[in-house]
């Protein structure tokens, strides 16, 4: 069993309520922030303990907390993030579902910790019974005295809001986030300036993903040093992965982040293996935006030393042969599935979800995905696919968020990868309507050069 | 007021010191030709644009005199600013013109190209932008996006399949007339420019939408079909208007005013913004005081078979310094070293007799 920091009470009955969470040990890391410690000296332990953001992007979230300007007489705001759409991944659901009151709990201490008196949680428009759930427990707080003016007799005023968005992808890009929560349309801004200094109603602004702000809680429990122990390198800490796809048990795992992904898979403490005896094909281990890889690619890196399931390890070989921890979304496909149809279907989200704002990004998803239909279709040709890596190059890079590199990376991915297979659908109209091509030789022991 | 500190920024290889704060685009302006990149949503007036077309894309090759690493994407120009030292590369980067290549082909894959019969052709901000880094064929084989026309109002016709989603009309529409009710719906491509519900658009500012679109996306009904701009010609003319600065120019073929439209710099931004009463209303040379020829760039089609920049008429008066704006004319390369024509190693004093032909014939012998 691998060490629990965030899942560890989530199947206590009841654990959703404020006094059974108070019971198991909970607001013990309030008290201690509020009380004990000062709000620099909070920072300065969650930068210790080398927590890196959990929404995607991997940055270290106390040097993000670091660089929150502080002008005199400007009040500042920290926004949770929970706007989590990208396809695959589902774990602050979780978190929030079952531990309403550890993301509150972390909420007020980083809040604290950044001086910001009014915060803001941002939930996508889908997970509306989670808003319930959401405001009971900030209710629930206020009530004993978590939340509100004055929180313990420390002087720290704090209200937490939530605020539901209206489905949309591209508002869980943190400038598009703010926009939208001003009420406003949702597109992105033009960095810089950056949040920390010009947020939301231009003020200084830090937004975290939810499993980083209920990561401070531990933190602030254990110790920064502490928990910098677990895990490896510079992933720090405990991952929450949502594992989904062809596999035995989809859900949501705590790893600490020195498992190898052989074992994440097959093991029956985690995703017991491929389903119905199949074998892997390939995966895409970090949420939809990142680059797919097949299976010889997975298990092993390039170098052929096992790939572990943390940030160095699974970006290892860069995009040649690696891919990307991102937002903890593992999607497996096993054999039978179809490479071309997995990516018309990502394609097909990037373009309904592109904002529209900046002419690659616009344009060139729904090139994307027009091209790509017509290879799943049979009617593709095989300039196709040359042209299909043509405009991805030309989207990456060239937007103004990161929306068009996670539209580009997985076209880009599959084609570098399994290029064989989209040739294969333009050579064989027909048959690629009927089968599948199979597993091929993605799961051979890839050649390493001596 | 404090003196601001002037920084040095390098943009192809040339220098100049522009204040803190100045964006790249501005400063590659100052030094303007070939160095200023193409901007097609970024509109100095307007606050706020920029950053959306991705085609003023440069490559910063250093950041800065203090922190010289490059940076790793393609920036904005209109929307990054200047740092002491910074050296930008445009023209002379492989990747800018790689990805400003790939930016005007996304421009164009729904772009219906019906130039022939649109009213900004002459003056398209697009069309130039595509005769510098379009190709002659597209690899588009889809149908294009359509949109049906819309009226904003009984002077303005929208046709949304010729936008190309700069924002610059939904920033004109919020900054100069102080309404909301002029902005985009829905989102990707199949965002639309729109108004609230249909509504008209009836602000005495609002016809200037007309001329900060890049593109024909937005049109003068009054002109429509009329005449083509490159049989017309423009003169500024002035009249005394309560509302606006009454300073215009007039469209005009012979006697008879076709357009009249707010007066634009080298950058085709408008220099003044002109009111609704001044655009649609006074169509009469008597309405205005004409002041003379407006000067168009010789390279505009508009500029064609007019009297004015042309040799006779016009008179350069610059001088060779003040055309290159602080330029070292640079010699792309040697010709001497390479030409066939010149024959440097014949010398004519050295001939008894007039030169012929035959002398400089290489095969003579």
């Amino acid at each position: 069993m691998g060490v629990k920091l965030l899942l560890e009470k989530a199947n206590v009955p009841g654990i959703r309520f404020f006094e059974t969470y108070r019971k198991e040990g909970g607001y013990h890391a309030v008290e201690k922030a509020l009380k004990q410690m000062d709000p620099a000296a909070i920072v300065e332990e969650v930068k210790k303990s080398g927590l890196r953001g959990r929404g995607g992007a991997g940055f270290p979230a106390g040097m993000k907390w670091s660089f929150i300007a502080k002008p005199e007489g400007v009040p500042r705001h920290l926004v949770c993030n929970a706007d989590e759409s990208e396809p695959g991944t589902f774990k602050d659901r979780y978190l929030m579902e079952f531990l309403p009151h550890l993301l509150i709990e972390g909420l007020i201490i980083s809040s604290f910790a950044l001086g910001s008196n009014d915060t803001y949680i941002y939930i996508r428009g889908e997970y509306a019974w989670i808003v319930d759930i959401l405001e009971q427990a900030i209710d629930e707080a206020k009530a004993n005295g978590f939340l509100g003016k004055n929180i313990l007799g420390t002087g720290f005023d704090c209200n937490i809001y939530v605020q539901r968005g209206a489905g949309a992808y591209i508002c869980g890009e943190e400038t598009a986030l703010i926009e939208s929560l001003e009420g406003k349309r949702g597109n992105p801004r033009i960095k810089p300036p950056f949040p920390a200094i010009e947020g939301l109603w231009k003020r200084p602004t830090v937004v975290n993903n939810v499993e980083t702000l209920a990561a401070v809680v531990p933190i602030i429990n254990m110790g920064g040093d502490e928990y910098a122990k677990i895990g490896v390198g510079r992933s720090t800490g405990t991952k929450l992965i949502s594992a989904c796809g062809n596999i035995n048990k989809p859900g949501v795992y705590e790893i600490d982040m020195t498992i190898s992904v052989e074992e994440f898979i097959y093991s029956d403490e985690y995703c017991g293996g491929i389903a119905n005896g199949k074998r892997l094909k390939a995966c895409i281990p970090g949420g939809s935006s990142v680059p797919i890889l097949p299976a010889n690619l997975l298990l092993k890196t390039a170098k052929g030393e096992t790939r572990l399931m943390n940030y160095e390890s699974l970006s290892d070989g860069g995009f040649a042969t690696g891919s990307m921890m991102g937002s903890g979304g593992f999607i497996v496909l096993d054999e039978d599935q179809c490479i071309v149809k997995n990516t018309y279907t990502l394609a097909r989200f990037y373009r309904h979800e592109s904002c529209g704002q900046c002419s690659p990004c616009r344009e060139g998803t729904g090139w994307m995905e027009k091209i790509l239909k017509n290879i799943d279709t049979g009617k593709g040709k095989m300039s196709d696919i040359d042209l299909l890596w043509d405009i991805q190059r030309k989207i990456e890079g060239n937007t103004i968020c990161p929306l068009g590199d996670a539209a580009a990376w997985p076209v880009a991915a599959a084609i570098r990868h399994f290029r064989d297979e989209f040739e294969w659908h333009v050579k064989h109209p027909e048959e690629a309507q009927k089968r599948n091509y199979g597993l091929a030789h993605y799961a051979d022991p890839i050649h390493v050069p001596a | 007021m404090s003196e601001q500190p002037l920084f040095k920024v390098t943009i192809d290889n040339i220098t100049v010191e522009v204040p803190a704060g100045t964006t790249i685009l501005n400063a590659a302006r100052k030094i303007g030709g070939d160095v200023a990149p193409p901007a097609m949503c970024y509109y100095s007036k307007l606050e706020g644009s920029g950053g959306k077309c991705r085609t003023c894309l440069v490559e910063v090759s250093k950041g800065s005199e203090k922190d010289p690493r490059p940076m790793p994407k393609l920036v904005a120009s209109c929307r990054t600013t200047v740092m002491d030292g910074m050296e930008v590369k445009n023209i002379t980067s492989d990747r800018v013109i790689d990805a400003r290549n790939g930016v005007v082909e996304f421009l164009l894959i729904n772009h219906p190209l019906d130039c022939p019969v649109c009213d900004q052709a002459g003056e398209c901000h697009l069309q130039d932008l595509s005769y510098e880094h379009g190709k002659a064929g597209t690899r588009y084989e889809f149908q294009r996006r359509t949109f049906k026309k819309h009226d904003l109002g009984d002077k303005i016709q929208l046709h949304m399949t010729r936008c190309i989603l700069c924002y610059r009309c939904v920033f004109t529409a919020d900054q100069l007339t102080g309404k909301r009710e002029h902005g985009i719906l829905d989102r990707g491509d199949h965002a639309e420019i729109a108004t609230y519900i249909e509504k008209n658009l009836d602000n005495e500012f609002i016809g200037n939408v007309i001329d900060v679109c890049p593109v024909g996306a937005l049109t003068d009904k009054t002109f429509r079909f009329k005449n083509r701009v490159w049989f017309l010609k423009p003169v500024d003319a002035h009249r005394d208007c309560k509302t606006c600065s009454g300073k215009v120019t007039l469209w005009n073929r012979g006697d008879e005013v076709y357009r009249v439209t707010a007066r634009k710099d080298q950058w085709g931004e408008v220099e003044d913004w002109i009111c609704n009463t001044c655009r649609f209303d006074k169509k009469q040379t008597s309405d205005w005081v004409i002041e003379g020829p407006r000067l168009i760039d010789r390279h505009s089609v508009i500029a064609q078979g007019h009297y004015a920049g042309t040799v006779g008429t016009h008179k350069p008066t610059e001088t060779f310094e003040a055309v290159h704006a602080g330029r070292q004319p640079k010699l792309l390369m040697d010709i001497h070293s390479i030409s066939e024509v010149n024959q440097p190693n014949i010398t004519l004093s050295q001939l008894d007799r007039p030169a012929h032909s035959t002398d400089f014939n290489h095969n003579k012998d």
